[in-house]
């Protein structure tokens, strides 16, 4: 009896010590971002961000001038009771008492530091980052030797009002009509039906790759390439299939009692749609609402190619994928850019993963 | 007396009947064209307004989603005012008509748009001409493209790394989901534990490519490494290397992509797995402990035969979603260093490469991929006799 117990305490252990590993690990990624968008420019190039946790690092105790040493860096030096070459200095000479002597600078004008090694942590926290990477305006930054360089801000704010511009209209409007859809199939007979719904079911699974090219040339006729409406309606036809059939099996599924009443009372069915199944529809609506923002608000693809050509309504993955392309080792504003980027869709994700989940049950995946 | 009254009440009704007829005519007309040039006007004003970012997004968004909105409740008034017969049957056009216009154009019509620009060379059908003509002219390739698709070097590639994709990474992504959510359902944190797991859903492929370009970050050896992975290779003794773009172990290099749509997806998988795990009856798992199973036992005899039906779909969606993968290659390698997929190749050879035929030969082939499933689908909702 006893060993059971404690066969099932290990078990416990070993099973919240594997989970905890698994999140830890999944975890580590976004963390490495997020404590890094917060660090000085310098820092984050020159150090790896697990330096803001306490670590054992070299720090100068006294420094020499290598001049008043009166050695020749040409030959092989002894400073401090260590001997070697000028690379072995450079690359720092451990004494036997446990420090170290690094030559810093060129030969000529160098100068020889004592280091200590001593517990520290990098906490040089900043909110540049973010002004350079959120703002249009230009931004002087000094480094930490003194020199001035003006960076040009990168118009975040620009591309997150501009996402938000084309994620509302394109959540809200494949609702709308697929709600529409949704209620007719379930509670009017009509000639196609059937037909309609089957289409329905076997374009959810379509590759969006497929409308691409012709939708493209049917904008360029249509002078909507570029535009809101454009890349609204594409949204739109690429999420209709899917908040269709979700929808259609919520609404279907309503106490057909509480329609037929209503019908009675001689409700006509855009009252009865409006009064009564939107209300009721909320949990589903809410549902696919946030797949559908997440996935907007996410999608490159589909703005890369009907917003592609115009700066002035370039959206937050493309602003995104634009610095990765020209400026890939900027690590201050990729880190930044990307956390702005992730703010949105996080806080949806936290303030309403009840629906989330819900709505992934319920088969919310695009196709 | 009686007979006059009559008259004149008859009379009277009739004006009140030209009056109203008049009238409904009058709305009939002037609501949508007042409702049109309502939205006539916003879009012009969207299109050329300098005014300040925030309004024009407000106005765009009042403007879209009211629009639609507009649109509904105007043509369902005009056809109430319809007579009754006609009515009940306009009516379920009005309501279903505008989502099956927009499949139609976005996604139906387009495959057999597609299908047909396949058939010709890099400029597609030339337009103005007949259907013959067409046929006789000389950008009609009939399924050259196709061949060159299955043919072409960069084009096998990019299959073999998508198949790569599709095992790896469906494969661990159920995996991981699985075991995540077993061992959840055991855990004393398993709300959070959850969350923490899921959160990388949210993330957009822009973004987790950055993320993860940070992992591989490279400085050459001797520099103090700013990337995690690389960091721990060379504690451990071993060469940086920028992992994505080490070419040397191509096609290996493509795993470290993977890599990143498993951390995406495996809480997808764990999502839908952890809901089908508390559907098996408690008195299942009870009975089969009490009659001595170890939990090994319990987990493959029981718990995964119950779930086998969400394995299943897990799996077909993530091998789905996997197939049309684009932009984390596009973002992290733009396809270099032996890394094209599929939809990376689509979107080279249409838009950059601008040979729309080529382009959308290679459309057609990932449609054909997910055909079975669309049947799947299909009979699956057949068997549903309620419809």
């Amino acid at each position: 009896m006893k060993s059971g117990k404690g066969q099932k305490r290990l078990g416990r252990l070993l099973v919240n010590g594997t989970l905890l590993l698994l999140v830890v690990l999944w975890t580590i990624p976004t963390m490495g971002i997020f404590i890094s968008s917060w660090r000085d420019r310098d820092d984050i190039a020159t150090s790896g961000w697990w330096s803001v946790f306490p670590h054992r690092d070299w720090q100068p105790v006294r420094e020499i001038d290598a001049k008043a040493l009166g050695v020749d860096p040409n030959q092989v030096m002894e400073i401090e009771g260590v001997t070697g070459t000028f690379e072995e200095f450079r690359a720092g000479i451990e004494t036997p008492d446990g420090k170290r002597v690094t030559w810093l600078g060129n030969k000529r004008l160098g100068r020889v530091e004592v280091q200590e090694r001593v517990w520290t942590v990098s906490w040089n926290f900043t909110l540049d980052n973010y002004k350079q990477v959120l703002g249009g305006q230009d931004l002087t930054f000094t480094h930490a030797d003194g020199t001035v360089e003006v960076v040009p801000g990168d118009n975040m704010i620009r591309a997150f009002v501009n996402s938000l511009s084309v994620a509302v209209p394109s959540t809200v409007i494949p609702i709308l009509i697929a709600a529409f859809a949704a209620y007719a199939f379930a509670w009017m007979e009509f000639p196609g039906r059937r037909e309609m719904f089957l289409m329905v079911v076997a374009l959810q699974v379509v590759p969006l790759q497929i409308a691409l090219v012709p939708i493209l040339r049917d904008y360029k006729a249509l002078n909507l390439n570029g535009t809101f409406l454009g890349i609204w309606l594409s949204h739109t036809g690429f999420g209709l299939a899917l908040a269709t059939y979700l929808l259609y099996n919520y609404i279907s599924s309503l106490p057909r009692e509480i329609l037929e009443s209503a019908y009675i009372d001689g409700a006509s069915h855009f009252t009865a749609f409006t009064r009564l199944v939107l209300p009721l529809s909320v949990p589903a609506l809410a549902s696919f609402a946030i797949f559908q923002f997440n996935w907007v608000w996410n999608d490159y693809l589909v703005a890369l190619i009907f917003l592609g050509g115009n700066p002035e309504f370039e959206l937050v993955t493309q602003r995104m994928a634009a610095i990765v392309g020209a400026r890939g080792q900027d690590w201050h504003l990729l880190t930044a850019g990307a956390f702005v980027s992730m703010v949105l869709p996080l806080t949806v994700f936290f303030a309403l993963q009840r629906y989330f989940l819900r709505g992934l049950l319920a088969g919310s995946v695009k196709g | 007396m009686d007979a006059s009254r009559g008259v004149s009440l008859q009379s009277q009704s009739i004006w009140i009947r030209i009056l109203s007829l008049v009238g409904r005519i009058l709305l009939a007309v002037g609501i949508p064209l007042i409702a049109f040039y309502v939205l006539y006007v916003g879009f012009i004003f969207l299109r050329d307004s300098d005014a300040p970012r925030g309004i024009i997004a407000l106005v765009a968004i009042v403007w879209g989603v009211g629009g639609v909105a507009l649109l509904f409740w105007v043509f369902n008034g005009l056809v109430e005012r319809l007579p009754v017969a006609l009515r009940t049957r306009l009516l379920p056009f009005v309501f279903v008509g505008p989502g099956m216009a927009i499949l139609a154009w976005y996604l139906a019509i387009p495959t057999l748009r597609t299908f047909w620009i396949s058939l010709f060379s890099r400029d597609g059908p030339q337009p103005g001409l007949g259907f013959f003509q067409v046929l006789a002219s000389e950008s009609f390739v009939g399924l050259r493209n196709y061949v060159a698709v299955f043919t072409e070097q960069l084009m096998l590639q990019s299959f073999r790394n998508n198949l790569m994709w599709i095992v790896f990474g469906s494969t661990f992504s159920v995996v991981f989901g699985l075991l995540i959510a077993v061992l959840a359902d055991r855990s004393s944190f398993e709300r959070i534990a959850k969350s923490f797991i899921f959160l990388p859903m949210a993330i957009s492929f822009v973004g987790a490519g950055i993320i993860w370009n940070f992992i591989y970050e490279y400085r050459p050896a001797g520099q103090a490494q700013i990337g995690l992975l690389n960091e721990i290779v060379v504690a451990l003794g071993g060469t940086p290397q920028a992992w994505p773009q080490w070419v040397d172990i191509a096609p290996w290099n493509n795993l470290f992509l993977i890599v990143i749509m498993i951390w995406l997806q495996a809480g997808f998988a764990m999502v839908l797995f952890s809901a089908a795990l508390k559907g098996i009856p408690d008195e299942l798992l009870e009975a089969s402990r009490i009659d001595g199973a170890n939990e090994f036992q319990i987990f493959f005899r029981i718990m995964l035969p119950s779930i086998r039906g969400t394995i299943v779909s897990v799996w077909t969606t993530i091998v789905i979603f996997t197939l049309k993968i684009f932009d984390v290659v596009w973002v992290m390698t733009g396809g270099q260093f032996g890394t094209h997929v599929i939809a990376t190749q689509f979107y080279r050879q249409s838009f950059t490469n601008r040979n729309s035929g080529f382009g959308s030969a290679i459309a057609i082939v990932l449609l054909l991929a997910v055909v079975p499933v669309m049947i799947y689908n299909l009979r699956q909702f057949r068997k549903r006799e309620a419809f």
